[in-house]
């Protein structure tokens, strides 16, 4: 069994051309980023906004409500509402967009609006007391504060939906879950595992590399992990050792 | 290091874990139609004598596989159906595993799906071709008079632009065809394999829908030609024209009832040939209306053919 996946998955002919894995992998990808940018675009600024008023939590409560759609169904119907109002690809491809936003918004905003309203007082007041205006405090404090928090509703949004893209694949749009839709209609086991094992790695990379760039990006005062906090041990010894010296 | 160490171990439970499920066979969707279909199989496969009626996955196939449990039923035969089981390549398998006992096929279908090079386009020379070709577990019962074969059809209004009469016609505009149709069209004979052998038509895109979804697709311009049944009821209804097949791509495709030979009792044999007789494509075409255009129960409408035409 395994060595019929392992076969699938190394055979050349299987990457090339149209129907090949190079393309169906641009092609989940495509879909997959356009999906979080636009639903990034809605709620990171709706969510920070949120944390930063104090007001409007119950859009949080709504969001939240959504996550219980089932993402299938919803498809299916977006999609029977369009066919006849949108010509060739978009009448599958605007469905399946619209299907994977609504399903990245709640954590993205979950994750920007606990961000920013958990930043530390302090440093809220601090800056205030600084004579910053709320704009700036917003922009200047509470948004590289909340960056961890950010950066978490981002990943967990970016793997759902690198998941959850393969549905698509039920209303004739390309991307990875072709190869479940098509293998299991032909009852080609070898190449259902096969799609199944190259969504997980595409999520896990994905996951991979937006741990990098959470890496590059959040203030190091933020960071948690145990690298910074070996530098700043590093950090704190040379100063001491100077001192002594 | 602590963290290292206990990452190798969930890793290697894992890979044990995948190694014991790979253990028992090659291909997990040959072992059991059961796995491979989710929910499809009919329950009841404890009771012995049971019939267990599989049915693929688009909705005359559902009909008939109801017509014929509600006909076991009424003549004291205990019949089971379950949710639509997938296509051909899995529901077949089901019954090799014997989770489901009896399915509604179609005769060139059937055929060609065993011998992908069947030259036979005759109901009888199909039906005789395909008696040989059956495992040894299984018979088709009695052809029914009603067929429903695969077709290439296309609108009203691309068969006057394009002037259409055949698949061929439509070959010469393969470049501007999306092709919409259930996947395992893309890999069957019966589907885009033979085009391309026979007529060298080879769409430029292809479109994997099920059921409506396909209807939809043809009649909104998503796709320019379609895999839709000869008894579809939006044939008639969307003035949809079915493209002529001279060299024969699909045949002809009577309703047959392929059973495992071990539950084919000679009553039961008699039951289902006794619909068979009954079953002509014009009310096969009317009870699909029923299901599809006025979302008639399947199962109800089922029941009234079998009392209005003496069967129960």
């Amino acid at each position: 069994m395994l060595t019929s996946v392992w076969r699938w998955l190394t055979d050349g002919g299987h990457w090339q051309g149209e129907t090949g894995i190079t393309h169906r992998l641009l092609e989940h990808l495509q879909y997959s980023g356009e999906s979080l940018l636009i639903a990034a675009l809605i709620a990171l600024p709706i969510g920070a906004l949120i944390g930063h008023t104090g007001k409007g939590k119950w859009i949080i409560a709504v969001a939240n409500a959504f996550r219980a759609i089932p993402s299938l169904g919803l498809l299916f119907v977006v999609a029977m509402w369009f066919v006849s109002r949108l010509t060739g690809d978009s009448a599958y491809l605007v469905p399946t967009i619209i299907v994977l936003v609504i399903l990245a918004i709640p954590p993205l905003l979950a994750g920007a609006y606990s961000g920013v309203s958990e930043v530390d007082p302090a440093a809220r007041d601090a800056a205030y007391g600084m004579g910053m205006s709320g704009r700036q405090v917003l922009a200047n404090v509470e948004v590289p504060c909340a960056l961890p928090l950010i950066f978490s509703g981002v990943r967990s949004a970016a793997l759902q939906i690198i998941a959850t893209a393969t549905i698509a694949a039920a209303i004739s749009v390309g991307g990875l879950g072709r190869y479940l839709i098509d293998g299991l209609a032909n009852s080609d086991y070898a190449q259902m595992a096969g799609g199944a094992i190259l969504v997980t790695a595409l999520a896990l990379l994905v996951d991979g590399v937006l741990a990098v760039i959470q890496q590059l990006t959040v203030p190091g005062g933020l960071r948690t992990t145990s690298v910074s906090r070996r530098k700043q041990r590093a950090a704190a010894a040379a100063v001491e050792s100077a001192h002594a010296a | 290091m602590k963290r290292t160490l206990s990452a190798t171990a969930l890793g290697i439970a894992a890979a044990l874990a995948l190694a014991a499920c790979g253990g028992g066979s090659s291909n997990p969707l040959s072992t059991g139609g059961g796995s491979a279909s989710g929910g499809g199989v009919p329950s009841g496969s404890a009771k012995a004598g049971t019939i267990r009626v599989g049915a693929a996955n688009f909705p005359e196939s559902q009909l008939i596989a109801e017509i014929y449990a509600a006909a076991l039923n009424a003549k004291g035969i205990k019949a089971t159906t379950g949710d639509p089981i997938g296509a051909r390549e899995v529901y077949l398998k089901a019954l090799q595993q014997g989770s489901i006992d009896l399915v509604p096929e179609y005769a060139y279908s059937l055929l060609t799906f065993y011998n992908p090079s069947a030259s036979q386009t005759e109901p009888d020379a199909v039906r005789s071709a395909l008696t040989k070709k059956l495992p040894s577990g299984d018979i088709v019962l009695d052809s029914a008079p009603a067929e429903d074969s695969n077709t290439v059809t296309v609108t009203k209004e691309t068969a006057a632009k394009w002037k259409l009469k055949t698949i061929g016609d439509l070959a010469k505009h393969s470049k501007e065809v999306t092709f919409a149709a259930p996947a395992e069209f893309q890999s069957r004979e019966q589907g885009l394999k033979g085009l391309k052998k026979k007529y060298n038509l080879v769409p430029k895109s292809f479109r994997a829908l099920q059921g409506t979804a396909i209807v939809q697709a043809l009649k909104n311009d998503q796709a320019q030609a379609a895999n839709i049944f000869t008894t579809d009821p939006s044939i008639k209804a969307d003035g949809f024209v079915i493209l002529k097949d001279p060299k024969h791509v699909f045949g002809s495709d009577n309703v047959v009832p392929l059973i495992r030979k071990a539950k084919a009792s000679t009553k039961v044999q008699t039951v289902i040939n006794a619909v068979q007789a009954k079953l002509t494509t014009d009310k096969l075409a009317a009870m699909d209306k029923k299901v599809q255009v006025d979302h008639k129960d399947a199962s109800s409408v089922a029941k009234q053919f079998i009392s209005s035409n003496g069967l129960g």
